[in-house]
């Protein structure tokens, strides 16, 4: 398993003004499934996702991903964490001083044992895989929102991730840019066998899953 | 390898950064090249002060040389008895002596007959007190009653002298005594005095009538040439009364120098000026570095979801500062360059631009961004990804 959490509680605030937000969650993802998780907007799918790529320290039960158990960890562990996870954000949050060929460099760079050369290599053959090679060297001001969801998705498979986690990947594209960005995700991810947990409110897409899960209220229903 | 890639990285996204905002980049180097050229005319001036008001003791040849100990400086001098230098002749190493007298007087400019204060010295003209070359030539002429040689490095204000004495005008007054310029020499001005004359002792009593033969400014005291200095200058020091100092060359210039530097509060009014130009640059730099980090939070807490560490964005901080640091430098070292040249044309003092300066002001400036760069860094805590996704 390679998403595993247990009893997962996390609220905001303190004292009388706690606000419970994940309420015993329990969720399992195996080694190249993809799952999407759907709800209503405030019912704790971010949340969930930002604990799950360690950018969010959860304090009580029990997050193993990839064997690391998340809850009360150092930052070394979350680092860690954070390398061996491709994060998708729902603006594209790419670096505006890049072209795209850099942004999607900048995640290689975190491999310090890659050359220079490698790096390029690698970049520019995972922007072909989504479909940008003529695009290489535009800033991100230059693209449409779909080619910058693209260099987005991109950027967060170059570095060969075991798990790729994506907040509402489409919220901010058409249909049909939506979908295409999407299918390449599904694609890369399947010939990777990469593991994607995908939120989203877009009841479009709901068709590259393997697996469903509804967030309501901060407790999991199958679907 | 990758020690080097830990700085190139964030080095080179930093330098990606700045650059692509232009508008930003111009502003900020600005800020750094006004505080490098605010540093190095205060340095330049302070250094030039120094050297100028060393420039008479400079081309004075001489091992060892007397003065009041009451003397704060050669241009404001307390006289003391002849006598007294005289007394060092019966030192077996000594080989000749000879008074220096000196006062300001006011010169005539021989065109526009408007006075200004110049400095006069006044020594027997057979003992090349002063090791100037065109002074040597004129020895024989300087001994005749009422003559007197010009500095021509002297302010332009006392007249184009050189060109005047070609046209036959070489009459003039010195302290209301009329003398005639016999020719020019070339010593160099200071902040006490604005341009210098030479003339024989005997026509410096002439020219100052109420000074005495007797008393006199400074005694410059010539050694056999195989002879120690300083074993010779503690000898002198016990035979001589004790208001009488005793310097070597080195020590002469070292106390013209101190005073600019102490008793005049010119040293500090410069190293003021400095420290505050550091310290506007500092801000300004400091408020780049801010707003930038501010405006890259999100990237920034993009690049920490992907992995990146926090020390990957101190170390762009200090990155970006060091870039800044080069990039205002170079411009302010050419601008300082030309502004010294114009200094040295327009107001004649001499304003070199030396390697010693330049790496100083380079370290000064290093310090003033890396200072910058160390207080910008607790804002970026402002980039928490937990906050922003």
């Amino acid at each position: 398993m390679v998403i595993n959490v247990q009893n997962l509680n996390f609220s905001f605030g303190s004292g009388s003004l706690t606000q419970p937000v994940l309420k015993s969650i329990d969720l399992g993802i195996q080694k190249g499934e993809i799952v999407l998780m759907t709800g209503p907007s405030g019912s704790g799918k971010t949340t969930l996702l930002t604990i799950i790529g360690g950018l969010r320290q959860a304090s009580n039960g029990s997050v193993v991903i990839l064997g690391e158990q998340l809850v009360n960890s150092s930052e070394l562990t979350k680092v860690k964490i954070r390398r061996q996870t491709g994060y998708i954000f729902q603006q594209h949050n790419l670096l505006k001083s890049l072209t795209a060929l850099q942004n999607v460099c900048m995640t290689l760079e975190l491999q310090l044992d890659l050359t220079e050369s490698q790096r390029q290599y690698r970049a520019q053959h995972i922007l072909a895989a989504v479909g940008l090679e003529d695009r290489m060297h535009y800033f991100p001001e230059a693209l449409s929102g779909g080619q910058r969801q693209r260099v987005s998705i991109a950027r967060a498979l170059a570095g060969q991730p075991k798990i790729i986690l994506a907040d509402e990947p489409t919220a901010s594209l058409d249909r049909q840019s939506g979908h295409d960005a999407v299918e390449i995700l599904k694609r890369l991810a399947k010939e990777s066998n990469t593991t994607i947990l995908l939120v989203t409110h877009d009841y479009r897409i709901l068709n590259i899953a393997d697996r469903v899960v509804e967030l309501e209220d901060g407790v999991v229903k199958a679907v | 390898m990758r020690i080097f890639n830990r700085w190139y990285f964030p080095a080179r996204l930093a330098w990606r950064q700045l650059i692509h905002d232009k508008p930003k980049l111009i502003a900020a180097i600005s800020g750094v090249l006004f505080a490098c050229v605010l540093v190095f005319m205060q340095l330049g001036f302070k250094d030039s002060l120094y050297t100028s008001a060393a420039s008479m003791p400079l081309k004075l040849d001489g091992d060892l040389f007397l003065i009041h100990q009451q003397s704060e400086a050669l241009w404001r001098t307390v006289q003391f008895e002849r006598s007294e230098l005289m007394r060092t002749l019966g030192h077996p190493a000594v080989t000749e002596v000879a008074p220096l007298y000196l006062s300001l007087a006011p010169f005539k400019n021989i065109d526009t007959r408007v006075k200004r204060t110049l400095m006069v010295y006044g020594y027997d003209p057979d003992i090349d007190l002063l090791d100037v070359e065109a002074i040597k030539t004129m020895k024989h002429a300087l001994r005749v009653k009422d003559t007197v040689m010009f500095d021509e490095y002297s302010r332009p204000e006392f007249g184009p002298v050189r060109d005047m004495l070609n046209a036959g005008k070489n009459r003039t007054e010195v302290n209301d005594y009329k003398v005639t310029i016999l020719g020019v020499f070339q010593l160099g001005i200071s902040f006490a005095a604005d341009g210098n004359i030479v003339t024989s002792d005997l026509n410096f009593m002439r020219i100052f009538p109420n000074r005495n033969i007797n008393e006199i400014d400074v005694g410059v005291i010539r050694l056999h040439p195989d002879t120690s200095v300083s074993q010779v200058q503690s000898e002198l020091r016990e035979q001589l009364n004790e208001f009488v100092k005793v310097y070597d060359y080195d020590q002469i210039r070292e106390h013209e120098r101190r005073y600019w530097e102490n008793v005049a509060p010119i040293g500090f009014i410069f190293n003021f000026g400095t420290v505050m130009g550091l310290v506007v640059g500092m801000v300004i730099v400091y408020q780049i570095l801010f707003t930038e980090i501010t405006n890259y939070r999100f990237e920034f807490a993009t690049l920490k979801a992907m992995g990146y560490e926090h020390h990957y964005f101190i170390r762009m901080v200090f990155a970006s500062a060091f870039i800044l640091a080069i990039l205002g430098f170079i411009p302010g070292l050419l601008l300082s360059n030309s502004l010294y040249d114009l200094a040295e044309s327009q107001i004649f003092l001499p304003m070199p631009m030396t390697l010693e300066k330049i790496a100083t002001v380079f370290a000064f400036i290093l310090f003033m961004c890396a200072t910058a760069g160390f207080l910008a860094i607790h804002r970026l805590k402002a980039a928490n990804p937990a906050d922003m996704f």
